[in-house]
C-alpha cells in the first residue's frame, strides 16, 4: 500500500480495500522502522494518527465522508498543530505547542486527512539543504549521502521514502519546488493569497506560501483543492473560490499550449544534467502538442539579491516575537533584559538564522533602508513586470527548478553563497507571487532532476493539468529509489 | 531676553472599540492580567493581524471632525523594538502614509480670542501591554490585556505659543473625541496619553529651537506645570549661554520637574517598513459618508448654534459646549424652565458647577436633574420667589429635600406680591427710621438702597425686591 498514490489510496478506501486505521498503522510503522535512517520527522503522532484514523472509517461508513477522508499525510512543522509540537525546525520552538491548528492543518483535517506527524525542516525555513535543522539533517533517499533540498527537506524525503504518500510544505524562495525536484517530486508554490498563512510560523510573510508535496501533479491537485480557500484570518488571503483541481486535469490540453523558455535560465550555472533534462522536457512537451516559444526574463540576474534584502528584512522583524518572554526557549539564570533577549536568542537560534537577522535589520536600518530595501522593491516590480509581459506571449514557463542535482551533505554548508544560488531559478517566482511547479523530469547520474512550471496568477489549475498531461506521457515520476521497496 | 514658546504635542486616543485593532479580543479595563489577549495580542508564532473596522471608522470620524483629509489609501508599517510589553518584537502603527491627514482645530483662550492650531496628522497603531513591577521581587510581570488596543496618534503642528495654549488645546481635543464618541478621554486611567514637544527662541525669531519631547504626562495640571518648568529650565540654558539637548524627557509630579529619559544619540532606530501581513487601507468615499452621517453636531458648531439660539456670550457658550453632557444638560433646564437661556446658563455655570465642583463629580452625576433645575428657573421666572431665594432652594435641592416647589411649599419661601402687606413693612420701616427719611429728602439717593434692604430684610428676602423699590419710591416721594 505504501508505494500507492494519494489518488490510488483514496480509491482504495472508498472500494473498501483498506481502512484508514490499517493504512495509517502501515505508514507508522514504516516511519517507525525507517525514518531513523532518513531523519525525515521531527514529531509522530501515532496515537493521535490512529484516533484520527478511526474517525475517519466512522465518516466513511456513515457516507459522511469525502475524496481524501482516511488518506494520512505529513504536515511540515512550520505549520501550527493545537497541542502537538510545532518547532520549526528550532531549539527557540523546541518545547513550543500552539493552542490552534494553522488553517492548513484545520482545512486538510476537515477534509478527512490523517496527520501522521510533523516534517524535519531548515530552521525557520531558511536553507536549501536541510542541514540547518535543530534536529539534524534529513538524508535523501536517492542517495543518503546527500542532502534531499530544502527548507521543506523532511517533506520530501518523507514522501520519496514512501513515509507518507503526501505532505505539506512551505516555499518562500523556492522550498517546495527545489526539494520536490532533488527527491523526484511533485510540488507546487501557489499563488501568493491562494493558501492561508494563518497559524505557518512566518519567515518572510510577502514571499511565504504553503503547498502540496507529492507523487504526482493529480496528488498535488487533490491536497491542494483541500489545503487552499479563502480565510478571514489572514488579511493576505484572496476571496475567490478554489477550483476543483483534481477533476480540471484531464481538461487540460497540451494542444497549441505556448511554452515559454527563458534564455536567462538556460546560462552558466547549470549543470549539464540538469540542462539534458530541462532540453528533455521541452521537447517531449512539443512532441505532445505545444509549442515552445523563446522568451526573455531580463532581471532575472537580479532576483537573488533583491530576495537576500527583502527576505531577510521581513525575517528580522518576524523572528523578534522570539525573545524568550513568553514562550520557546529561554537561557538559564538571565541577569536581566537585555541578557534575557541576547542568551535567549544567542542559544535559541542556529547560524543561518542568526546571519539572516542581521542581514535584514542592516537593510533596514536608518540610512542603509532606501539603498537596500526600496531598491529591493523596485526590483521586485520589475521581475513582476517581466512576467507580466512574458504572459502576453506564452501560456506557462518552463525552466530548471535546480541549478544542479542534490550535492553532498556539508558541500555547501560552509558557503552561504552558494547555498543561496540553489534558488535562483525559483526565487523570482516568489517575489512576483506567482504559482510553480516542480515535477520530475529524468535523472543525471543517478539523481533526480526536476523542471519548473511557471503560470500566471491563480493558473494553478493549468499548471497541474500540464504536469498532469506530461506525467501521462512520461515515467521519471514513477522511479522508486532503491531499497525503499525492499 | 523675551522668549517664545514653541509646543506641538502628539495626543494617543485609545478608541472606544469593543475589541481590539488586530484581534477579536475585549478592550475592556482593569481585568485580570492576561485575561483578555488571544494569541494574536501574545504574538504567538504564525499567528496575523486582521485589521478592526470599527477603529478605521473611529479615526475617519476624527478625520471629519477636525476638517482632515481623509488618505483614500494608507500603509500600516511595523515599528521595531524589543520591549518585554511588545509581543511581536514591533508595533504595527502607520508611518509614512497615515489615515489622516492634514486638519485643524480652534481653541479659545482666556481673553477671548480664538486661535486656530493645526493637525499634521492622525494615524491608527495598537498599544503595547504593561510591565509589573509591583508584587515581583527582583522580576517583572507582564500584562498584556492592553496589547493590541486601538490607539489614534493625533499630531499636532508646532503651533502653540504658551503652556495655557498648549492645554486649551489638548482639552479641546479630548472634548472632540469625547463629543465623537471614540475614546472616553479618561486620563488617569490612560485613555488619553499626551507627549508634548517644546522649544524656546528669541521672540520674533523664525527658526525653532533644539526641542524636548516630554513624554506621557497623565493630566492636564500637569501639562502646564510640565511646559511651564521646561520652559524655565531652556530659558535658563540658554541665558547662560548654554545648548539645549534635543532628549526625551518625563515629568515627575513629585517634584514638579522634568528629568532627561534618554538623548537623540541614544534614540531607536526603529526600522520602519511597511507590514507585509496587511493589505494597504482603502477607505472609499461611500464609507466616509456613511461616517459623516453618523457624526454628531460637533462642539464649535454646538458653541455657535448656542449664541446664536440662546443669545448666549461667547464665554457661556464655550463653556457650556466643553462636553456633550455638559451642553445636553444645560439645553434640557432651558426646555424644563420653558425658557430663560441666560439665567439658566448662570445656574448652570455657577451654582450648579460651583456643586459639581466641590464634590468633585461630573454633570452626569449631578445631584440636581435638568429637569428640577428648570423647574426653579421656572419660578424665579414667574416671581414665585426672588433669585435670592433660589439658591437657599436651591441648596436644599442638592440636599435632597426635593424639587422647587416642594423646598418652597415646606420653607414657606414663596415671594411676598401683595402690595398691601409690602406697603404694611415699608410704612413700620420708614416710621422707624426718621432720620433716614431725612438724609434721603434732602437729596441722598443711596439711602434708598438702605430702605430696599431693610424691607427685604423685615420680610426675610420674601418681598418682591422690584415692587419693594417702587413702593418705597412712592411713599417716601409722596
Amino acid at each position: 500500500m505504501h508505494d500507492r498514490t494519494i489518488a490510488e489510496l483514496a480509491r482504495a478506501l472508498a472500494d473498501g480495500e483498506v481502512s484508514s486505521v490499517e493504512l495509517t498503522r502501515g505508514f507508522l510503522d514504516r516511519i517507525e522502522a525507517r525514518d531513523p535512517d532518513c531523519n525525515s520527522f521531527i514529531t509522530v503522532t501515532r496515537e493521535q494518527a490512529l484516533a484520527e484514523a478511526e474517525a475517519a472509517d466512522e465518516a466513511r461508513a456513515a457516507g459522511r465522508g469525502g475524496p481524501l477522508t482516511g488518506v494520512p499525510i505529513a504536515h511540515k512543522d512550520i505549520f501550527c498543530t493545537d497541542g502537538v509540537r510545532t518547532s520549526c525546525g528550532s531549539r527557540m520552538l523546541d518545547n513550543f505547542e500552539a493552542p490552534y491548528d494553522a488553517t492548513v492543518v484545520r482545512n486538510m483535517r476537515d477534509a478527512g486527512l490523517v496527520m501522521l506527524g510533523k516534517t524535519n525542516m531548515d530552521e525557520f525555513a531558511m536553507g536549501s539543504s536541510n542541514e540547518t535543522s535543530y534536529y539534524g539533517p534529513v538524508k535523501n533517499p536517492w542517495d543518503p549521502t546527500r542532502v534531499p533540498g530544502g527548507s521543506s527537506g523532511g517533506s520530501a524525503a518523507a514522501v520519496a521514502a514512501r513515509l507518507a504518500p503526501g505532505a505539506t510544505g512551505t516555499d518562500t524562495g523556492g522550498s517546495i519546488r527545489q526539494p520536490a525536484a532533488m527527491c523526484s517530486l511533485t510540488g507546487l508554490k501557489p499563488t501568493y493569497g491562494r493558501v492561508s498563512r494563518f497559524g505557518m510560523v512566518a519567515f518572510a510573510s510577502s514571499l511565504d506560501q504553503g503547498g502540496p508535496l507529492a507523487r504526482t501533479a493529480e496528488d498535488c491537485a487533490l491536497m491542494l483543492g483541500a489545503m487552499a480557500g479563502f480565510d478571514p484570518n489572514d488579511s493576505t488571503s484572496i476571496d475567490r473560490p478554489v477550483d476543483d483541481y483534481a477533476a480540471a486535469l484531464d481538461g487540460v490540453s497540451l494542444q497549441g499550449l505556448k511554452v515559454g523558455l527563458p534564455k536567462e535560465y538556460f546560462g552558466e550555472g547549470m549543470s549539464e544534467g540538469v540542462r539534458g533534462a530541462v532540453e528533455g522536457a521541452a521537447e517531449r512537451l512539443r512532441e505532445l502538442g505545444a509549442e515552445p516559444v523563446e522568451i526573455s526574463l531580463a532581471h532575472t540576474e537580479l532576483s537573488v539579491p533583491a530576495y537576500y534584502v527583502v527576505a531577510p528584512a521581513e525575517a528580522s522583524s518576524n523572528l523578534s516575537r522570539f525573545d524568550g518572554v513568553r514562550y520557546g526557549y529561554r537561557c538559564d539564570e538571565p541577569k536581566n533584559i537585555i541578557d534575557l533577549y541576547e542568551r535567549s536568542r544567542g542559544e535559541g537560534f542556529g547560524a543561518e538564522v542568526k546571519r539572516r537577522i542581521m542581514v535584514g535589520t542592516y537593510a533596514l536600518s536608518a540610512g542603509y533602508f532606501d539603498a537596500y530595501y526600496l531598491k529591493a522593491q523596485k526590483i521586485r516590480q520589475l521581475i513582476s513586470d517581466d512576467f507580466r509581459k512574458a504572459f502576453e506571449q506564452v501560456d506557462v514557463i518552463l525552466g530548471p527548478t535546480s541549478p544542479t542535482t542534490a550535492f553532498p551533505i556539508g558541500e555547501r554548508s560552509d558557503d552561504p553563497v552558494a547555498m543561496y544560488l540553489s534558488d535562483v531559478y525559483t526565487i523570482a517566482v516568489n517575489l512576483a507571487g506567482l504559482p510553480a511547479l516542480s515535477m520530475p523530469a529524468g535523472f543525471a547520474d543517478g539523481l533526480p532532476v526536476g523542471v519548473q512550471l511557471i503560470g500566471n496568477h491563480f493558473d494553478e489549475g493549468r499548471l497541474l493539468g500540464v504536469a498532469h498531461q506530461y506525467q501521462q506521457a512520461t515515467d521519471h515520476h514513477r522511479q522508486v529509489p532503491a531499497g525503499v521497496n525492499d | 531676553m523675551q522668549w517664545e514658546t514653541v509646543i506641538g504635542l502628539e495626543i494617543h486616543a485609545q478608541l472606544a472599540t469593543n475589541s481590539k485593532i488586530f484581534s477579536g479580543a475585549s478592550t475592556q479595563f482593569g481585568n485580570e492580567p492576561n485575561r483578555q489577549a488571544c494569541p494574536v495580542d501574545l504574538g504567538l508564532p504564525g499567528v496575523l493581524p486582521v485589521l478592526n473596522e470599527g477603529a478605521v471608522a473611529m479615526a475617519v470620524r476624527l478625520g471629519l471632525g477636525i476638517g482632515a483629509d481623509i488618505a483614500g489609501r494608507s500603509v500600516f508599517a511595523r515599528k521595531n523594538y524589543f520591549y518585554p510589553d511588545l509581543p511581536k518584537g514591533y508595533q504595527i502603527s502607520q508611518y509614512e502614509i497615515p489615515v489622516v491627514g492634514t486638519g485643524q482645530l480652534e481653541i479659545a483662550l482666556d481673553d477671548g480670542t480664538v486661535k486656530t492650531i493645526g493637525v499634521t496628522r492622525a494615524h491608527l497603531e495598537e498599544d503595547a501591554g504593561k510591565s509589573l513591577h509591583e508584587d515581583f521581587h527582583g522580576m517583572t510581570g507582564i500584562d498584556l490585556n492592553r496589547a493590541g488596543t486601538p490607539l489614534l496618534e493625533i499630531v499636532s503642528e508646532p503651533d502653540m505659543r504658551s503652556p495655557a495654549e498648549a492645554v486649551a488645546y489638548a482639552k479641546k481635543i479630548r472634548t472632540l473625541v469625547r463629543y465623537l464618541g471614540i475614546c472616553d478621554g479618561n486620563m488617569q486611567e490612560g485613555s488619553l496619553r499626551v507627549d508634548a514637544n517644546i522649544s524656546i527662541r528669541p521672540a520674533g525669531s523664525d527658526e525653532y529651537g533644539t526641542r524636548a519631547e516630554i513624554k506621557n504626562v497623565n493630566s492636564f495640571r500637569f501639562l502646564e506645570k510640565a511646559l511651564n518648568f521646561e520652559f524655565e529650565r531652556q530659558r535658563e540654558i540658554l541665558e547662560e549661554g548654554g545648548k539645549v539637548d534635543q532628549e526625551t524627557r518625563l515629568y515627575d509630579a513629585n517634584a514638579d520637574e522634568t528629568r532627561s529619559m534618554r538623548t537623540k544619540e541614544e534614540a531607536n532606530d526603529y526600522r520602519y517598513f511597511p507590514d507585509p501581513d496587511l493589505l494597504p487601507l482603502e477607505v472609499d468615499q461611500a464609507f466616509i459618508e456613511r461616517v459623516r452621517a453618523e457624526l454628531p453636531e460637533l462642539p464649535d458648531e454646538k458653541r455657535d448654534r448656542f449664541i446664536r439660539e440662546y443669545g448666549l456670550p461667547a464665554y457661556d457658550a464655550n463653556v457650556l459646549t466643553a462636553s456633550r453632557e455638559l451642553a445636553d444638560y444645560y439645553e434640557a433646564t432651558v426646555t424644563a424652565a420653558g425658557g430663560a437661556p441666560k439665567v439658566a446658563a448662570n445656574w448652570v455655570m455657577s451654582e450648579l458647577g460651583g456643586v459639581l465642583n466641590a464634590q468633585g463629580i461630573d454633570i452626569t452625576e449631578s445631584p440636581v436633574s435638568a429637569e428640577a433645575l428648570g423647574g426653579l428657573i421656572q419660578r424665579i421666572q414667574d416671581q414665585t420667589i426672588s433669585g435670592k431665594i433660589a439658591k437657599q432652594v436651591f441648596e436644599a435641592m442638592v440636599a435632597g429635600e426635593g424639587n422647587a416647589d416642594t423646598v418652597i411649599e415646606a420653607k414657606g419661601l414663596k415671594q411676598i406680591t401683595d402690595s398691601g402687606e409690602i406697603e404694611r413693612m415699608i410704612d413700620e420701616v420708614v416710621d422707624a427710621n426718621p432720620g433716614q427719611v431725612e438724609q434721603y429728602r434732602a437729596g441722598k439717593d443711596k439711602v434708598l438702597g438702605w430702605f430696599v434692604g431693610q424691607v427685604m430684610k423685615a420680610s426675610r428676602g420674601k418681598a418682591n425686591p422690584e415692587q419693594v423699590n417702587q413702593l418705597l419710591r412712592q411713599k417716601l416721594d409722596s
